[in-house]
């Protein structure tokens, strides 16, 4: 149990790090991006009744945001696991 | 049985149900009293943080506030839910492990100083304040509304309420009850969402009837009936916005990191048993989140479609509507105008209400009416009318009773056990916290009843302050080790300090110059938090540099919070 050595612990740190800077770029893609600062040329394209940007704003952003918490606890608990860290 | 029979029956079987539980689940420690034992399940708590968060303005403001900003809606809808992403990867996980009962309680232990814990309480108790006194108005304003009894005797009964669990039970009693009280919530939002959207769309669910045609066989998709309409009337087009860009993106990004810095909110995270179960519940209550959050705009449309084409008459192709008569208006337009919240003006004495966005607009209508009329407006029998009610006090209960213990939880162990009598026993300090429970729902109380004019204002500034002190302190405190308490400090305090003379210069010493050509970069008081964050990272980074790293054995402390093993329960000290 326990980080065998302290470049385990390094790579651990790393894996984790490099996992956040993954799905934080998709979460400020969706909002900041599609949502608003290219809301204007999205809107140019149809999604159903929607126009696509007022739809990443108003709903398609929210979906995004909990499909990535439950894939970061995924990954996260297959990490724990990898690097028996895990609590059980 | 009328409406209001049903209404008192109905609420009263909830209040029913929270004082059983909070019989049940009365806290016996102080363990219990501040984080409910450490060992609530996660989705019990994702529920609980659900109806933490979702307080009375989002039950009942927010779809009607949606649905006359149109896109710029969606600052509300991003930023009150992006911050869970950021709370579940980047706070979560790692407070729950560093396994402490309050936020103070990190920031103090981390940056090793007790100025740091001092900052961090004052900030923590302002913040909360300022937010619980909106919340106990709302209890008074529902009951006045539902049960027609005034605002003082809705806003007494609310205390009293959450007196009985809040004192009693602690976040254990809270906990359960706010499990509870999501339930009611989410169903008395969903049912009259569900009929509403058959009604003008066809579907049942609130979410794709959003984007479909309408039901009434023309083929026109809502949102370009709604975006029609809007131009016809003389507002802006439905689906974008009359806000700066730059001012949004500030808005949702304040919003976002408030959102994940509300201590109120972060310490619910530390009531599950392990690291996992805090990243899992954090998913769990996006989840619960999520369902009334793309709900709402969904009922903005229907709502305003609905509103328009019921007061203007229903536009036949190519002849523009002059408005329904009077004499016609549904039983609910008359309904409502006795409680002030629609009104009507016949300005061009032709017996005819219009609603316009230019000189031709004869209507006044306040924005709640959006959610709470719309039972009555989609034909819903009374016990749907009392259901929202009680959803309506569940949303204003659930959110006051969370921070009101943040607030007792900062004075008796925080304040006290923490700082100024480290001595006393665990049975003194839990009568502390009652004590200070007592007196703070008192205090929300006073101010529910005889609301400051600044309430509103000042919502801005619980966001805008939590998003320039705790969330940069914390992140840098987890994710820079050798960040050390003067650079944090330092940073605390500057970021606090530019956005709260912002704020008060535009809210308070110059209201009249609030306007966007006044505002730095075009940034409005609401969205000036996020520049707080920054200056708040730029100063402590400027400080560290010239200062030394945190000590060895602080390091070792961030070192230990990064994985999840050996998390262990929550302790005091």
């Amino acid at each position: 149990m326990g980080f065998k050595s302290e470049d385990d612990k390094k790579a651990y740190w790393r894996a984790n790090i490099h996992l956040l800077l993954k799905l934080l770029t998709v979460w400020f893609i969706v909002s900041f991006g599609c949502g608003i600062l290219f809301v204007d040329i999205l809107n140019n394209i149809q999604f159903f009744g929607f126009k696509l940007g007022f739809w990443f704003a108003q709903q398609g952003a929210i979906y995004v945001f909990v499909v990535l918490i439950f894939i970061y606890i995924h990954k996260m608990n297959k990490l724990d696991k990898q690097f028996d860290v895990d609590e059980e | 049985m009328d409406v209001k029979t049903l209404t008192f029956l109905i609420v009263g079987a909830s209040f029913v149900l929270y004082i059983a539980i909070a019989i049940w689940a009365r806290a016996g420690s102080t363990k219990e009293f501040y984080v409910a034992g450490g060992g609530v399940h996660p989705i019990a708590n994702g529920m609980a943080t659900a109806a933490d968060w979702m307080s009375a303005a989002s039950f009942i403001s927010m779809a009607g506030l949606i649905s006359f900003m149109g896109y710029d809606g969606a600052v509300y809808l991003l930023g009150w839910t992006g911050g869970y992403v950021l709370l579940a990867l980047c706070l979560a996980p790692y407070l729950r492990k560093f396994g402490k009962f309050t936020v103070p309680d990190f920031i103090g232990d981390r940056y090793y100083s007790q100025t740091a814990r001092t900052v961090a309480v004052l900030c923590a108790i302002f913040i909360c304040f300022t937010y619980v006194a909106g919340q106990m108005r709302g209890v008074g304003v529902v009951f006045s509304r539902f049960l027609e009894v005034d605002i003082t005797t809705g806003v007494l009964i609310g205390m009293g309420v959450v007196f009985f669990y809040t004192v009693l039970g602690g976040m254990k009693g809270i906990t359960y009850t706010q499990v509870a009280q999501y339930c009611v919530m989410i169903f008395a939002y969903l049912v009259p969402a569900v009929f509403i959207s058959i009604m003008v769309t066809g579907h049942v669910l609130p979410q794709t009837g959003f984007g479909s045609t309408l039901a009434d066989g023309s083929g026109i998709y809502l949102l370009d009936k709604l975006d029609g309409l809007s131009l016809e009337l003389g507002f802006n087009e439905y689906t974008s916005g009359t806000k700066g860009m730059f001012d949004v993106f500030c808005i949702t990004a304040a919003l976002m990191v408030g959102t994940a810095g509300l201590p109120h909110v972060i310490v619910r995270f530390f009531t599950v048993p392990k690291v996992r179960d805090a990243r899992k519940s954090a998913g769990w209550a996006l989840l619960f989140i999520a369902i009334l959050y793309t709900t709402a705009p969904s009922i903005a449309s229907f709502a305003r479609v609905n509103m328009i084409e019921t007061i203007n008459g229903p536009s036949v192709a190519g002849q523009s509507s002059t408005g329904t008569a009077y004499t016609e208006a549904p039983s609910w337009i008359t309904n409502w105008e006795r409680t002030g919240l629609i009104s009507w003006e016949d300005k061009n004495g032709d017996g005819k209400m219009f609603y316009a966005g230019d000189e031709r607009n004869e209507m006044t209508v306040d924005r709640d009416i959006m959610v709470l009329a719309n039972p009555e407006i989609a034909d819903l029998p009374a016990w749907v009318i009392a259901l929202v009610a009680a959803g309506g006090v569940a949303a204003a209960l659930s959110t006051s009773a969370g921070l009101l213990l943040v607030i007792s939880t900062s004075i008796s162990h925080d304040l006290l056990k923490r700082n100024l009598a480290p001595n006393i026993t665990d049975r003194a300090e839990l009568f502390y916290a009652r004590l200070a429970a007592a007196i703070a729902i008192c205090v929300a109380g006073w101010f529910g009843i005889n609301p400051p004019g600044f309430v509103a204002q000042v919502v801005a500034f619980a966001f805008g302050l939590a998003a320039s002190s705790f969330f940069p302190a914390i992140i840098m405190g987890i994710f820079y080790k050798r960040m050390n308490s003067k650079g944090a400090i330092a940073g605390m305090l500057c970021g606090i300090g530019f956005t709260a003379t912002y704020i008060i210069y535009f809210k308070f010493i110059n209201p009249t110059g609030n306007i966007p050509e006044n505002w730095w970069f075009g940034v409005s008081p609401e969205g000036i938090g996020t520049i707080g964050m920054l200056v708040n990272f730029v100063v402590a980074f400027m400080v560290f540099r010239f200062t030394a790293d945190a000590p060895a054995e602080i390091q070792q402390l961030v070192e230990d919070i990064r994985y999840p093993q050996g998390s262990g329960e929550a302790q005091s000290s």
